[in-house]
Formats: structure tokens, sequence, C-alpha cells
């Protein structure tokens, strides 16, 4: 049982713009999960996955990976980065810009392995840019090359850094199809950062929601992030980007996920916690939705 | 051309050529460790790799002379064990240059290498890649412009040494005596064509060397990352 858990206790000072923040996550993943760590910037959610990686030490604590201990302040364990067999994405992505792309992913394998490097490559779609540099792809491109890469070495342990940040919706949604694949692709224990909330309907099997440093939350996004009161039949989520006043009622406009534009009606007593700018939840409880297939 | 011509200018492509090469192995590991290293007393050891910059090479000179006279414990120590006598010698200039010319290796290699983002290093790392094959194979590879500037750089000055090889060589033909020093000697005994023939090789190289970095560095110019 315990061989299959990542069980992560770690405390960390941070000094940041914004002041002192005391980090401190415990908790517990099981492998093959895929995982999306959710919370505002500054909540720490980068440190924590630069200290699962290696990269940032802990002051203090202990990260338990299966049977193998990676870091224990106490016994004074702390496994370099090259030894804890991750897959690390940068924000920046830290595609090397004196290889090719090809190069790149080559790099990274444990063991020279032509033909599984040329499959990543076809897999991303990106074996007709295989020996393009870097500076010579577009963002997207980029982006797919730096996921293709952190899978070439056969990771146990996928630590992905708002790997779709910089993308438009479109863009987006495609990445996080390649995410759902590249972890389908053979089960590896994935952790996302991220703080868009359809991103984490969309991908996660499980949320940990990290506030100012400690875990506030950890569950499926229904149970974390649904109301239990509500059974609505269809749930969509949002941003909300306005609010009209008419006559006796607001029209609000939402943005969904896949840049859906909805229009909700509410009242005085609906909107007085809401704000431009917010994640909302749009449902509907009364009639049965419809469903016809527009795309295959 | 006559021999001592040919020899003076043999002493001097000799004499950059060694510092230069003794540079770039000495040069790498410390610009390495200046970029990286968070070590409390690194301004200290900044500014003594930058004093060439600022200092009289006489009065650079005038310590390195100190320094090999055998009245003084560390020439007295060569002398005695080895039967060194560095001062008005080849190899004592050579010494003598490489203290002089290490900011120009060391900068630019050293500014170069903090203009990369961390995360070049640290994605090779969890890549399992260990620090030295990453300097070799990421980091370095990705400073090119500067690495050929600090080349070229330590290079071209030490061609144009005049002040720091004159108060520790002398001007000891075939041994000591470098263009630059020729070019004074040959004006002071008033034979203007030699001094004319010297001054436009040197004039020469450095234009070449320094339209070498330049031509280099418009090429890479585009490295800027994403």
């Amino acid at each position: 049982m315990e061989d299959d858990l990542i069980e992560i206790d770690v405390e960390k000072k941070l000094i940041s713009a914004s002041g002192i923040l005391n980090l401190h996550i415990k908790t517990s993943l099981n492998f093959g999960e895929l995982v999306v760590v959710f919370g505002d910037s500054g909540a720490g959610k980068t440190t924590l996955l630069r200290i699962l990686a290696g990269l940032t030490e802990p002051d203090r604590g202990l990260i338990r990976v299966g049977n193998k201990v990676w870091f224990d302040s106490q016994a004074s364990v702390n496994l370099r980065p090259q030894d804890r067999n991750i897959g690390f994405m940068f924000q920046d992505y830290a595609l090397f810009p004196n290889m090719t792309v090809h190069q790149n992913i080559a790099f990274a394998q444990k063991d020279k392995d032509k033909n599984y490097a040329n499959q990543l490559m076809d897999k991303f779609g990106l074996t007709e840019f295989a020996n393009r540099k870097p500076t010579k792809l577009s963002g997207g491109q980029k982006q797919r090359v730096a996921l293709a890469r952190t899978l070439a070495r056969k990771p146990d342990f996928l630590l992905l850094d708002e790997p779709l940040s910089a993308l438009d919706m479109n863009m987006r949604t495609a990445l996080q199809d390649e995410i759902l694949k590249a972890h389908q692709f053979n089960k590896t224990t994935t952790l996302l950062v991220s703080h868009d909330l359809s991103e984490v309907f969309r991908l996660a099997n499980k949320v940990l929601k990290i506030d100012q440093g400690i875990v506030t939350g950890k569950g499926s996004p229904d149970e974390l992030f649904l109301n239990d009161k509500i059974s609505g039949k269809v749930q969509i989520t949002g941003t909300l980007v306005r609010i009209e006043k008419h006559d006796t009622f607001y029209l609000l406009t939402v943005i969904t996920g896949t840049n859906q534009v909805i229009k909700v009606t509410a009242f005085q007593n609906d909107i007085e916690n809401l704000h431009e700018g917010d994640q909302v939840l749009v449902f509907t409880k009364a009639f049965n939705p419809f469903i016809r297939k527009i795309k295959r | 051309m006559d021999t001592a011509f040919i020899e003076t200018l043999w002493v001097t492509l000799k004499l950059a050529t060694l510092t230069t090469l003794i540079l770039l192995i000495i040069g790498i590991p410390v610009s390495y460790f200046m970029a990286y290293s968070k070590f409390r007393l690194k301004p200290i050891l900044e500014a003594l790799i930058s004093m060439p910059l600022v200092l009289p090479p006489s009065v650079l000179g005038y310590y390195v002379l100190v320094a090999y006279s055998p009245r003084y414990w560390f020439g007295d120590l060569l002398s005695r064990f080895f039967n060194v006598h560095l001062a008005f010698s080849f190899e004592g200039v050579l010494i003598a240059s490489v203290i002089f010319s290490l900011p120009f290796m060391i900068q630019p290699l050293q500014s170069g290498l903090r203009t990369l983002p961390d995360s070049f290093r640290e994605a090779s790392y969890t890549m399992g890649k260990s620090k030295i094959f990453t300097f070799f194979r990421v980091l370095l590879p990705n400073i090119k412009p500067s690495f050929i500037t600090a080349l070229a750089l330590t290079f071209a000055h030490c061609i144009g040494e005049f002040g720091i090889v004159l108060m520790v060589g002398g001007s000891m033909p075939g041994e000591t005596r470098v263009a630059s020093i020729a070019i004074y000697d040959e004006v002071q005994s008033l034979n203007f064509d030699t001094a004319n023939r010297y001054a436009l090789i040197l004039f020469a190289v450095s234009f070449a060397t320094l339209i070498l970095i330049y031509t280099i560095n418009r090429k890479q110019e585009s490295w800027k990352m994403i």
C-alpha cells in the first residue's frame, strides 16, 4: 500500500515582494494520478514543484516516493535533481537554443533511443520541425517540444509548472489534450500547476488546493469546487467578465474555458458577492438539456 | 625583412597566444565560480580580478618584479629550489601578462553565463546531467559570442601590451622584446621606417580582431529566448 504513495511534508520560509510566507505542505498522492496544484499566484505552487524536483531545498521535512526517501532533513538526506528521475517543465520552457528540436529531446534521454525520440516527436506533431532550433518555433510549438522533452527520459514523476499559461484558448485546449495524452501514455504521476479553473476540470483526477503556503483542500474537482447543494443537470465553469444592469435585473456575461460566451440573468441578491473577473459556475436545474453532435 | 624584425613579431605572437591559452584554462572555472557562487567574499575576488583594468601597468609591473626578486620569499623560493629567475625572462613576462589580462577573459565569460536563464542549468540537472556535462554541453555553447569576445579581447590586448612587458621583461631581443616595445625603441633611435612597419602590423591585427568580434556578435544577436 505504502509503495505507491508519495508522501510530502515540507516546510520552507519564503521571502517575496509581498512579504514572508511560511510554506508548509503536508499531503500524500497516489502513483499514476494527474494532480492539479491550484491556487493564487504567490501561494507557493511553483516552490512546491521546485522542492519536489530538488531545485529548492526545504528548511525541514520529508519527501518519500514509494519506499524511496528523496528528502529527509532529520537524516540529512537530499537527493540531487539528477537522482530523482523526474520530468520538469519550466514556465519559460528552458529549451536549449544551441540544439535542434530533436537534439533537445535526445539530450534528455537516459539511454539514447532514436525510436522513442521519434515516437515522441510524432506524438506531439513535431516531426517536421525536428531539425529546427527553438528560436525558430512559435510559442505553442516550443511548449510541445518542452512537454515532449520532459517525457523523453521516461520519468516516474512529471512536474509541469503552468505549462499552458502563455497560450491562447484554442492552443490551450489542444495542449490540454496533449497533456492528457502524455499522462495516459504511461500513467506517469503528474503534478501540474494551474490557476485556471477550466483547466482543473478538464485535466485533474485530483486537485490540491494551496492557499498562503498551506493545503486547504484535496479531492476531485467536483468535490472541491462544486457546492453539494447544487444537483444541477448542466454545470459550466467560466469567468465572469461583465455585469450589466437592466431595469429590474442584471445581465451577466460569462466566458467558459472553451471560449463560449454565455449570458445569464440575475437579480440583485444573486450578484451581491459577484465581481467581474470571478471564476463562476453556471448551472441549470429545471430542465433537461439536449445534446447533439456538431463535430467529430 | 631582417631576422630581428621577424623575431620580435614571433615573440609578440608567442606571448599573446600562450597568454590566451593559459587564461582560457584558468578563465573557464573561475568565471563559472564568479557567475554562480554565493561566496560571501566574492566582491573582493571580483575587485582583485578587475584591478588590471584600472591600475597603471607600471604599478602591477613593479609588484611583479618585487615578487620575482630573490630578495623576497617568492623569488627566493624559485631561485633556491628550482633555480628559476623570472625577472627579464620570457616566462616572467608570460606570468605577468596572464595576470594583467585576467579581466579581459573572465568578465565576458562571467557576464555571458549570467545572462543565461537559470532554468537552462536546472532543466539539464532534472534530466540527470552533471554540472560539468551541463556546463560544456548547455551553458558554454549558448554563450558562444561571449566566449569568442573573451578570446579575441584577451589576444588583442596581449598584442598591445606595453607597460607591463617593459617593466618585467625589459626589451631583450628574441626574449622579451615585443612589437609595441620595438616601436618605442625604433622611434627613440629615429628608425621611423621600422617603427612604421611594426605599427602597421599591430594596427591591422587589432583591427581584424575587433571586426571579428563585432561580426560574430551581430550574427548571434537573436539570442533572446521566447
